[in-house]
């Protein structure tokens, strides 16, 4: 099977072809094209597979949310073809049981590779590491320990965490909030939330927490990477380290690109997001530092919610947003369209950086002849306004709903298989192999 | 006005709203208190946090202007058996309510009910944001104690208040921070600095000046101090400080009352006396404590009269009610 792409923008330079044969991408000069599947692309523009190293799945224990195989569509709808599921599900993944069943149910959805992400301690409760080595060597292949959800706070459990990682050429992901700074804490600590009556989350929180974790990451040798940066003093923390030397990498959640804490005068729980959306001037250092490369990725912090737990009272509602479906066109909006980035910053923040920080291979050489074929191809002329029918996953608490946003995901190939035709999820035979491995 | 959720409203609706009320309190003097308005209207005071006093006091502005209360407390009701706040809300509309009085522990609570149930909503104090009717009796009983019986079309111009106590945690000091300027006062907030709000890059918080030392406020000589019922529980030791700590800095002693002069004393209720004022500044003749619960009924016969009397009232409807109290 043979799959033509003509005069497509790749990584939005000038129009060329592109052709997938075997699950890879080839020289479409070489090709039998009167055999090849002929895709006109004319317009459009070509990134590679988007990989989220920051979704929350909710399987197991999360089902009425999301599970392994809905989520997996709502990746498939936004570009994505690789997907690193958070540890926060019930049971936690602390064990490698519980990965390899996160990782088997992946497979069998098939529509992108799901990478389980493991937890640094027992439970996420902040007082025994979990077996970081035990979950690196089972068949999940774990290379991202995080608590997200929680911070892991105490210093001492970070430092071992480090060290771990540091032998296991893995990453700590972690969840900057300092637990006894944001009590409470439902929304950004400034004016509004002393207005508003509700408990504020300041941003040294989150500044002070990186600034430490920098500092354990350089004494222990290691990789950390830093969830969600949301606020201009992290940023400003993790340039600094960054000029250190430290090894240290960051990403931006698309809501934190484009949302801000006005949205939180309406109590209406869509907005209630950890941490929460920030100020105008947080919002310009996020899309400066990403187009600086200060901060190296996107990450959706997909957060699944069965509607019960939004039509609650801003206080007592969960925390979090789904992101997955409209990350890419958020990502067009705030950074593309504001001429602060390209495509190919694009496809660097949302594909071969954040495969690079999982340790995901190939996503190294994005698009050319002999790599996988995980390829998207996006309409960047398009503009709709968000309805519930675009969301593919099992949840649609989406901020983004009634609002309109440039961009849309037309077609996606996972390792050469289709799984996005004209923005609709192509539903195929079980994959049982990793694909583009 | 479809709602009162807030307390932040123009100076001429403020305005109407307290003459209303004060021809609402005509009718206290009354032996026969009860006025039709409302007759065949169904109000619920929908309570999920206790509080028998602004409970009460909404339950007898309802009845003396006629209207079926019917009190629904969150305690034993399907409220704390995990039903959501929406399908509570949903559940008093479909009864044929004809509006509803809300207390919430949950800032926003009033304003999200307001939006699904489609009927008039009075905020009756929502978590730490805010308690208009607080506010507008305050106002009122502030007004009277300035104006006497010459208070109607009057507002609170030049009026020099301090709010002195918790304030970040005070539903009631951010309705006063509302209301009281939008009259004309000028309001400085005073308290602990980890009870003050976070500020704004102006300096002001809650839109006002704020200041933590007492002692530097009763020097200017406000014309009124509004004191907050502390609650030092709250986080002790971090965040609220001890209550020798509290009285040293920030209550009104006998000494400090001699010092603040002929200021009008106001508290919300219930006082902790010795701990925010002295059982003398309680009692003195400065005190306008009782008159803020007299004041507290009118104020809210005259809020559910205006969202839920026929015809909206506009200020000359509101002088014909005051023709029929009389
Ligand atoms: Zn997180």
């Amino acid at each position: 099977m043979t799959t033509l792409l003509t005069g497509a923008a790749v990584l939005g330079g000038e129009p060329r072809d592109l052709a997938i044969e075997d699950g890879v991408l080839v020289d479409p000069s070489a090709i039998d094209r009167d055999r090849a599947e002929v895709i006109d692309a004319s317009g459009l523009v070509a990134l590679p597979g988007l990989v989220d190293l920051h979704t929350h799945l909710r399987q197991p224990g999360g089902e009425q949310a999301e599970t392994v195989a809905s989520g997996v569509r709502a990746a498939a709808a936004g570009g994505f073809t690789c997907v690193f599921a958070m540890a926060n599900t019930n049971p936690v993944a602390d064990t490698p049981a519980v990965v390899e069943q996160v990782h088997r149910l992946g497979l069998e959805a098939g529509l992108a590779t799901v990478r389980p992400i493991g937890a640094v301690t027992v439970g996420l409760a902040g007082e025994r590491l979990a077996d970081m080595t035990m979950l690196a060597r089972s068949a999940a292949r774990v290379t991202v320990f995080s608590d997200d959800g929680h911070c892991v706070h105490d210093a001492e459990l970070m430092r071992r965490a480090l060290e771990h990682a540091a032998a296991l050429d893995a990453v700590v992901a972690q969840h900057a909030q300092d637990p006894a700074l944001t009590r409470g804490a439902v929304m950004h600590e400034g004016p509004l939330s002393a207005e508003l009556g509700l408990g504020g989350w300041p941003a040294v929180a989150e500044a002070s927490i990186v600034a430490r974790d920098a500092m354990l990451a350089e004494l222990a040798g290691a990789r950390l990477h830093v969830c969600h940066v949301s606020t201009a003093e992290t940023v400003e923390v993790v340039r600094a380290a960054k000029a250190r030397g430290a090894r240290i990498t960051a990403e931006v959640a698309p809501h934190h690109l484009l949302l801000t804490e006005e949205l939180v005068r309406s109590y209406d729980a869509r907005f209630k997001v950890n941490p929460p959306l920030r100020t105008d001037a947080d919002v310009r250092a996020l899309r400066e530092a990403l187009a600086d490369g200060t901060i190296d990725i996107v990450a959706t912090d997909h957060a699944p919610h069965a509607p019960e737990a939004k039509l609650a009272a801003f206080a007592d509602a969960s925390f979090g947003m789904v992101g997955l479906e409209t990350a890419l066109q958020v990502v067009q909006m705030a950074c593309v369209e504001t001429g602060l980035m390209d495509w190919a910053g694009v496809a660097r923040a949302m594909s071969t950086a954040p495969a690079e920080i999982g340790r995901e291979p190939g996503y190294d050489a994005p698009l050319a002849i002999g790599s996988p074929a995980h390829v998207v191809l996006v309409d960047p002329a398009a503009r709709a306004v968000v309805e519930e029918r675009h969301l593919k996953g099992r949840s649609a608490n989406s901020p983004y709903l009634g609002r309109e946003l440039p961009g849309r995901v037309l077609h996606v190939w996972h390792g050469g298989r289709r799984t996005l035709a004209a923005g609709e999820i192509v539903t195929g035979e079980i994959v049982t192999e990793e694909v583009g491995r | 006005m479809r709602h009162l959720l807030t307390a932040s409203m123009p100076r001429d609706e403020a305005v109407a709203l307290l003459d209303l009320a004060e021809d609402m309190h005509q009718i206290q003097d009354r032996e026969l208190k009860k006025l039709p308005a409302l007759r065949g209207r169904t109000v619920v005071n929908l309570f999920f946090e206790d509080s028998t006093r602004t409970r009460s006091s909404f339950e007898i502005a309802g009845k003396w202007l006629s209207a079926d209360v019917i009190n629904v407390s969150g305690k034993g009701s399907s409220v704390s058996k995990g039903e959501s706040l929406r399908d509570t809300g949903l559940t008093i509309a479909a009864m044929g309510v004809d509006g509803v009085v809300v207390r919430s522990g949950a800032s926003g609570a009033p304003a999200l009910l307001a939006d699904w149930i489609g009927r008039p909503v009075v905020n009756a104090g929502d978590g730490t944001h805010e308690h208009p009717t607080q506010a507008l009796l305050d106002a009122f009983a502030l007004r009277r104690r300035i104006h006497g019986d010459a208070a109607r079309g009057k507002a609170l111009d030049g009026v020099r208040v301090a709010i002195v106590g918790d304030i970040a945690h005070s539903r009631v000091a951010r309705s006063n921070a509302l209301l009281l300027p939008a009259l004309g006062a000028e309001v400085t907030l005073v308290g602990p600095p980890p009870l003050l709000p976070p500020a704004a890059s102006d300096g002001t918080r809650l839109g006002v000046r704020a200041e933590p030392s007492l002692d530097r406020v009763i020097d200017e000589r406000p014309d009124a101090m509004m004191l907050l019922r502390v609650q030092l529980e709250r986080q002790a030791g971090k965040v609220a400080p001890s209550a020798a700590e509290y009285i040293t800095g920030w209550s009104l002693t006998d000494e400090r009352l001699a010092r603040l002069g002929d200021a009008h004393l106001l508290h919300p209720g219930p006082m902790n006396r010795g701990l925010e004022l002295s059982s003398r500044a309680a009692d003195s003749d400065r005190s306008a404590i009782l008159e803020q619960v007299t004041a507290g009924v009118s104020v809210r016969m005259a809020v559910l009269y205006a969202l839920l009397a026929s015809d909206h009232p506009a200020p000359d409807h509101a002088s014909s009610v005051s023709g029929g109290a009389r």
